[in-house]
């Protein structure tokens, strides 16, 4: 046989004795095989009533984060949107007035900020590009919903808890995650 | 061309059966759609119509940067996105003309194997159940998923990885990565040997997939065949030995390769690659160097003016990646040369004079991806 490189290597392909021509041999063998997987330890977790943990760099669902004294990070500066291979990303910003330094940590903040989670395809370039630390990918998933607006996600639906009034739900939506 | 074709139909020309094998076939493995022209049980003509699919990733490329364009890519070939987006970021660094460190390249290539036995895994599942053995497809996933578990580990995501960054990759690799690649060998390494007892061995499988498809060696390369499909008729094509890129070159590994052009030699290629594809990790996942996992890019990338090729071995074969710049920030034009495209061109060669019961057994083993051919 001629190669073009010379390293290849034939398969090896040795002719069958009888006993392994033989049909009825061969289903027993098979069924064997099978029957043994019925004692040896179960491959699947029973979801949604078992649920595994997902490793710390994950990339799932998106979430709007706040600094510790409950101040939305986002300035709308929309770096997070030009980074965005699918375009999900869309936000209206506005000037923070007198009186609302509580709410928003810089001067301008996100009025609106939607992700079309129909779209994004979970790269992380978003967090990548995120110089205040706004936004992250979380480990949750699994989205379902009766129809497609459903699946726009607000700022409602992004903000984390604020750490003051709710803590425990700040700890559990910021989650493990590590943030490279 | 779009054409209205009923279910079953009649040639007016033959008097041939004209029927309808997809989209929605279970064999067809996504929204291939067959149109099958049989006479009796045999087979006439096998004329696949693509399109249901089509995503226009090329053109989408053109108005992405070259770190955006590398992601949208894993949506190709979704069963081996880690060696599509590793040919596309090779691309982007010879256009830089960037020196990946060393880590990266070690990674790189084992991420690559790591997919490249994920994908033969659930080929070889998917492929028994076409031929009515369900059990493998269970089997498969099994193992499949310690693979899926490892990457989550390190690039975050089980499927669509979207771990390369032009010049490196994303992040570094999980404290526990080298222990769970080894204990996916030893696991695996038992489980190849029931793959074999349970299938390759088994007379009936043999009977249906001996002699069917046969793919000559001159028709494999005139049809532009690449991979395990062209392996198995004896042409040698492994890019990781003809064009070696990372450090293909500093790894022993065999190309099998089978001369009988049929079903079953493309089946025991794909099955020696992964034992190949073990001995690949084993050589390479103790000595990973330390260093940089990314070299210095900068922030927006824009490659010169002129074109450059990049080729790489995927699961199903040779992905090629061809992006002409004007020396802007945006791709020209870019063009893939995917393998699955030019293995299914070769179907209705190896289909014609067949039987019709044999039509999934040929197409199960040239490895189709639909979302590959389409893009
Ligand atoms: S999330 Fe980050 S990148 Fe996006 S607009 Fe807000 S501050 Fe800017
Ligand atoms: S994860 Fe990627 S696709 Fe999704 S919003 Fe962020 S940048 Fe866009």
């Amino acid at each position: 046989m001629q190669t073009l490189t010379n390293r290849s290597k034939p398969v090896n392909r040795k002719p069958m004795t009888w006993l392994e021509k033989l049909y009825v041999w061969n289903i027993a063998k098979g069924m064997a095989v099978t029957f043994i997987h019925i004692f040896k330890r179960k491959a699947t977790i029973s979801y949604p009533e078992q649920k595994r943990s997902f490793s710390k760099v994950f990339r799932g669902l998106h979430i709007l984060n706040r600094d510790e004294e409950g101040r939305e990070r986002c300035t709308a500066c929309g770096l997070c949107a030009v980074a965005c291979p699918a375009e999900a990303i869309t936000m209206e910003a506005a000037e923070r007035q007198k009186g609302e330094e509580h709410l928003y940590r810089e001067e301008k903040y996100a009025a609106k900020y939607e992700i079309n989670m129909l779209r994004c395809i979970f790269c992380g370039l978003c967090e990548e590009a995120c110089p205040k630390d706004a936004i992250y990918l979380s480990q949750t998933f699994a989205p379902a919903n009766y129809g497609r607006a459903g699946f726009i996600y607000g700022k409602e639906n992004l903000l984390i808890p604020n750490p003051k009034e709710d803590p425990e739900g700040f700890n559990k939506a910021r989650g493990e995650r590590v943030m490279s | 061309m779009y054409r209205e074709t009923a279910i079953v139909n009649e040639s007016e020309v033959t008097g041939d059966l004209v029927i309808n094998m997809g989209p929605q076939h279970p064999a067809t493995h996504g929204v291939l759609h067959l149109v099958v022209h049989i006479n009796g049980e045999t087979i006439r003509k096998v004329e696949p119509h693509l399109g249901y699919i089509h995503r226009s990733i090329e053109k989408m490329s053109e108005s992405l940067s070259y770190r955006q364009f590398i992601y949208v890519t894993s949506r190709m070939d979704y069963l081996s996105s880690h060696i599509n987006n590793h040919a596309c970021a090779m691309c982007v660094e010879k256009g830089l003309q960037v020196e990946v460190p060393p880590r990266a390249q070690y990674i790189r290539v084992i991420m690559d194997e790591l997919t490249r036995i994920a994908s033969h895994t659930l080929w070889w599942g998917a492929m028994a159940m076409d031929v009515g053995a369900l059990t493998p497809f269970f089997l498969a996933f099994r193992e499949r998923e310690m693979i899926n578990d490892i990457m989550e580990e390190t690039c975050g995501a089980r499927l669509t990885m979207n771990y390369m960054v032009p010049g490196g990759v994303m992040y570094d690799l999980h404290p526990l990565f080298q222990q769970r690649v080894k204990e996916f060998i030893k696991h695996f390494r038992s489980k190849i040997d029931e793959y074999d007892e349970l299938v390759t061995g088994n007379i009936i499988f043999q009977n249906r997939m001996k002699g069917v498809g046969i793919l000559t060696k001159e028709d494999a390369v005139s049809y532009g065949c690449s991979g395990p499909t062209a392996r198995g008729s004896g042409v040698s094509c492994d890019i990781r030995k003809l064009y070696p890129y990372e450090v293909y070159d500093k790894v022993q590994f065999d190309e099998p390769l089978e001369t009988a052009g049929d079903s079953f030699a493309r089946y025991l290629v794909r099955l020696q690659e992964l034992r190949q594809s073990m001995s690949i990790l084993e050589q390479l996942i103790d000595d990973i160097p330390e260093g940089d996992i990314q070299a210095k890019t900068k922030a927006v990338l824009k490659l010169p003016k002129g074109e450059f090729y990049t080729r790489a071995e995927t699961a199903r074969g040779e992905l090629g990646v061809y992006i002409v710049s004007e020396g802007g920030t945006t791709p020209y034009r870019i063009k893939y040369r995917s393998p699955g495209f030019s293995n299914l061109s070769a179907l209705d060669h190896m289909a014609r004079g067949g039987k019709i019961g044999d039509l999934v057994a040929m197409m199960g083993t040239l490895d189709l991806v639909i979302p590959d051919i389409d893009r």
